[in-house]
């Protein structure tokens, strides 16, 4: 339509381009993340409301303070969940490098650099498991709460229902991240970005894994930090 | 496209990863040095820790703003779909202020009405090593069958 061909080209809300300059699928995807940002978020807080309203609370120090391969009453509060942060800070680099290379249609290093996140999702899942499965054994899942409150009194349950709920959660939605990742592999492969001329598709599926990146962070500080 | 801006533009993104990488990695480093000095603060030093809290935090929140602006890529967007996203987030300041102050004030109205939840944090829990609450646990809850 000529109305449209001869809209002023600084009018962003003229017609005849896209407003947000950014293709359906990634729009799409970004408000997608918003809700689930909003599901992260009605957690955590209602993680902190609760634990606002106790008189005490766990010392997570003393809760998470065991690795892998450890002597049974291994001291190491914070080095475990270090790890299984930066290991997810790393796979979130590659996952840049990625899209990176999809940008620049570099098929080889696509591949590299998702094979490499695809192995860092599911390092961060096994330390998880593992991380679960102490605890287990020490005693705590839903609804049973092995651990004192700081100050020595008896705690509820609320702790670990709340730490197995969000970070479970999260673990759910690394799980599906890989998965994804997985997929995105399989369609670098069989060429079918290169059948399309371009990587459009590896920038959604970042942007997912970036955003599992950034609940960590926010997962990491409530639990294990503060 | 004239190739040699095309191979500058993926240096200075190359560049750009580099940085905040390090800067997340610096923020992560400087958060659990935090967090060990926070070891060593005792319990009943709660302002000393709050204020401790807070900084963690404040890097808890930078390390967002890095993931969301140039991992997501954010940064790099048009202004009005950053302000899609961005100003609905915005009532998570509501929120957390809202639940908080809730939270905090049933605690308060509980100390001061319900003996119960008063007379709970006197009682201190048995001191046990971890293997005697496994063998507890194990006695009380008879195993599901099929496990």
């Amino acid at each position: 339509m000529s109305t449209t061909t001869t809209a002023p080209a600084d009018k962003l809300w003229g017609g005849g381009k896209s407003p947000f300059n950014v293709e359906y699928g990634k729009l799409m995807m970004w408000y997608f993340l918003m809700s689930d940002a909003f599901t992260f978020g009605a957690f955590l807080i209602s993680y902190g409301t609760i634990r606002f309203s106790s008189v005490g609370w766990p010392d997570p120090n003393k809760v998470f303070k065991s690795y892998p391969f450890a002597a049974e009453h291994a001291n190491a509060p914070l080095v475990f969940v270090s790890i299984m942060t930066f290991i997810l800070i790393v796979s979130s680099v590659t996952m840049v490098m990625a899209v990176q290379a999809g940008h620049q249609m570099r098929k080889k290093a696509v591949v590299t650099n998702l094979i490499l996140t695809i192995i860092g999702g599911l390092a961060f899942l096994s330390c998880q498991a593992w991380e679960w499965h102490h605890l287990f054994t020490e005693g705590a899942w839903w609804g049973r709460n092995p651990f004192p409150n700081a100050d020595g009194s008896i705690a509820s349950t609320n702790f670990t229902n709340y730490f197995f709920t969000i970070t479970g959660f999260h673990g759910f939605h690394v799980f599906s991240g890989v998965i994804i990742n997985i997929v995105m592999l399989i369609m670098t492969l069989t060429n079918q970005f290169e059948k399309r001329g371009h990587y459009l598709m590896i920038e959604k599926a970042g942007l997912y894994w970036h955003f599992v990146d950034l609940v960590w962070v926010f997962v990491f500080t409530c639990f294990y930090l503060i | 496209m004239d190739h040699t801006t095309h191979a500058d533009h993926a240096a200075e993104a190359r560049k750009e990863i580099r940085k905040v990488t390090g800067i997340l990695t610096v923020f992560t480093i400087v958060e659990l040095i935090l967090g060990f000095y926070m070891m060593r603060v005792p319990l009943d030093e709660q302002s000393k820790r709050t204020f401790l809290k807070g900084i963690i935090i404040i890097f808890m929140l930078a390390k967002a703003f890095y993931i969301v602006a140039y991992f997501m890529h954010m940064k790099h967007e048009v202004k009005n779909l950053i302000m899609t996203t961005a100003v609905p987030l915005t009532l998570f300041i509501w929120f957390i202020i809202a639940f908080l102050y809730e939270g905090n004030s049933y605690k308060n109205l509980r100390n001061t009405y319900d003996g119960h939840f008063r007379d709970r944090k006197e009682i201190k829990a048995p001191v046990k090593d971890e293997h005697e609450a496994v063998k507890e646990i194990k006695a009380v809850e008879p195993k599901p069958a099929g496990e």
